[in-house]
């Protein structure tokens, strides 16, 4: 076990090269540029045994990294914002198909407005298309969470891809103190690849992805389906034996300071630790509120959710991306779901767009406003949390009429 | 001819059943892609000069050329579509195209 200072881009690198991976098709876009040049350095200078495939656009990246990682080796991309809208067509093949790839995905909002920045709206849009995925707090679990991801995803009960999302620059571009274990142990943990299910051998050819008539079609998704079921017992099962390995505790969704909270915020992502730092200090004021962490997003963690805030009668829901024609944002849909026969109030709350920082003093106006609600003392909450008052004047040009 | 067909006709020597998941077959349904045919090639047998150019441009690869038969072309029509492209590389212009049904 050694210290390296990393940051996330270069972290989901590490993990991937001791996960061995032998294909590596991967497309530059900011945020995630340096996950493919330092790829493409490790192939270069041979400390990666690995196959660098140069591809056009990330629709041909995920195209190549599939039908590579179905000719028996793990396959390496990684992808953010616009990038992971022009996989959208191919990440339905590689879930459909069957193959275990995970792909770490480098949240930046998708255009327009053109943004280079954080915010969840790209990998909230791909949430229906039969990928996991784990959403990072910080650079350590970027590292722990792709090493998860591999075991679960090509676990036989699964065998459905995985994005690692990480929050673009708060974590791909924040440099951390982060413990890189042996090689050993990580060869332990994730074992080599081993085909399974649907695979391309010429000694033992089979067709996939043949046209799939209405007779067949339902019954292929609700494999999916059971196959993200089983996925949550899996992903639990795995992060128990990461911690008997690593020493580190995962858990899909992970309750701080809630057992005895009058308040929850429910958040992902990087605003999970200034989210559990406005905890304690609020805590020292003797306020009594808690935050839980979604670390699993797909398959979504319902009963777990359930088991951490049913005690909580008034909920915020922090989403990280707009949401926009929908009540509210993904996140807080699905908590409300899961939530449906508990009585309580879940108020959504979208911030934190484009780049925008979700700071202490926000999540802190959350946490008052909640425990106003609880109290009876205020009856709306503030759904767009960081809004500027001018937001409909934000801009004045000079037109030529 | 494509390993898929090949397949088809020689198994392996223990083949088992297994459960899949997803879109995945062994054995394809419409491998019979000579039923897409509307022209068909004819070859007029006097005028071939067994030069194996139709063999080489078929791009389905079903043409055999055997030299010792009289009818020296030989077509597999399960798989041929009636492209039309042995037809229109023909050097002595042997191969025409009939229509089979319409």
């Amino acid at each position: 076990m050694t210290y390296k200072m990393m940051d996330g881009n270069l972290a989901a690198v590490e993990a991937m090269k001791m996960a061995k991976v032998q294909v590596v098709s991967a497309y530059p876009i900011t945020p995630q540029s340096n996950i493919a040049e330092k790829l493409s350095d490790l192939v270069a200078s041979g400390e990666l045994k690995a196959e660098y495939i140069r591809v056009e656009s990330e629709h041909s990246a995920l195209s190549v990294a599939t039908t590579a990682q179905l000719a028996g080796v793990r396959a390496a991309t990684a992808t953010a914002s616009n990038g992971l809208a022009l996989m959208h067509e191919v990440l339905g093949m590689t879930s459909g198909n069957r193959v275990p790839i995970v792909m770490p995905v480098v949240n930046r909002g998708v255009a327009a407005p053109w943004t280079l920045w954080c915010e969840h709206g790209d990998a909230m849009a791909e949430r229906d298309m039969g990928w996991m995925q784990f959403y990072c707090e910080n650079v350590q679990e970027v590292f722990d969470l792709i090493l998860m991801a591999y075991k679960a995803a090509e676990d036989k009960d699964v065998l459905t891809p995985a994005m690692v999302c990480l929050d673009g620059f708060f974590l791909s571009h924040s440099m951390q103190k982060i413990v890189v274990p042996k090689q050993e142990l990580v060869d332990n943990f994730i074992g080599g690849y081993k085909s399974q299910n649907t695979y391309l051998d010429t000694e033992d050819p089979m067709f996939i992805c043949d046209l799939t008539g209405s007779e067949e079609y339902t019954e292929m998704k609700y494999q999916q389906k059971v196959a993200m079921d089983n996925a949550i017992g899996v992903i639990e099962q795995v992060q128990r034996e990461f911690e008997e390995r690593f020493g580190r505790k995962y858990s899909i969704v992970e309750g701080y300071r809630t057992e005895d909270a009058d308040v929850v915020l429910v958040a992902l992502g990087s605003m999970c630790g200034t989210g559990k730092h406005v905890v304690n200090k609020l805590r020292e004021k003797g306020k009594k509120v808690g935050l839980a962490k979604v670390t699993v997003f797909r398959p979504f963690p319902a009963e777990k959710i359930r088991e951490i805030l049913s005690g909580t009668r008034c909920i915020g829901v922090f989403d990280r991306s707009a949401g926009i024609g929908g009540q509210g944002g993904p996140v807080w849909s699905e908590v409300c779901a899961a939530m449906k026969d508990i009585s309580c109030d879940i108020r959504n709350y979208t911030g934190g767009l484009g780049g925008r920082d979700v700071s202490p003093d926000n999540i802190e106006k959350i946490f008052d406003e909640l425990l106003e609600i609880s109290q009876g003392k205020r009856k709306n909450h503030t759904a767009w949390i960081d809004l500027k008052e001018n937001a409909m004047d934000i801009r004045q040009v000079i037109k030529n009429v | 001819m494509t390993v898929m067909q090949k397949q088809q006709e020689k198994h392996t020597p223990k083949p088992q059943k297994f459960r899949v998941y997803g879109p995945v077959a062994t054995v394809y349904g419409s491998s019979n892609t000579g039923s897409w045919r509307i022209l068909c090639p004819k070859v007029d047998y006097e005028a071939c000069i067994k030069c194996g150019t139709c063999a080489r441009s078929c791009p389905a690869n079903i043409i055999d050329i055997i030299k010792e038969q009289s009818e020296c072309v030989v077509i597999d029509f399960d798989y041929c579509k009636g492209c039309g492209i042995c037809a229109n590389e023909c050097p002595v212009k042997c191969i025409s195209m009939v229509v089979e049904r319409g």
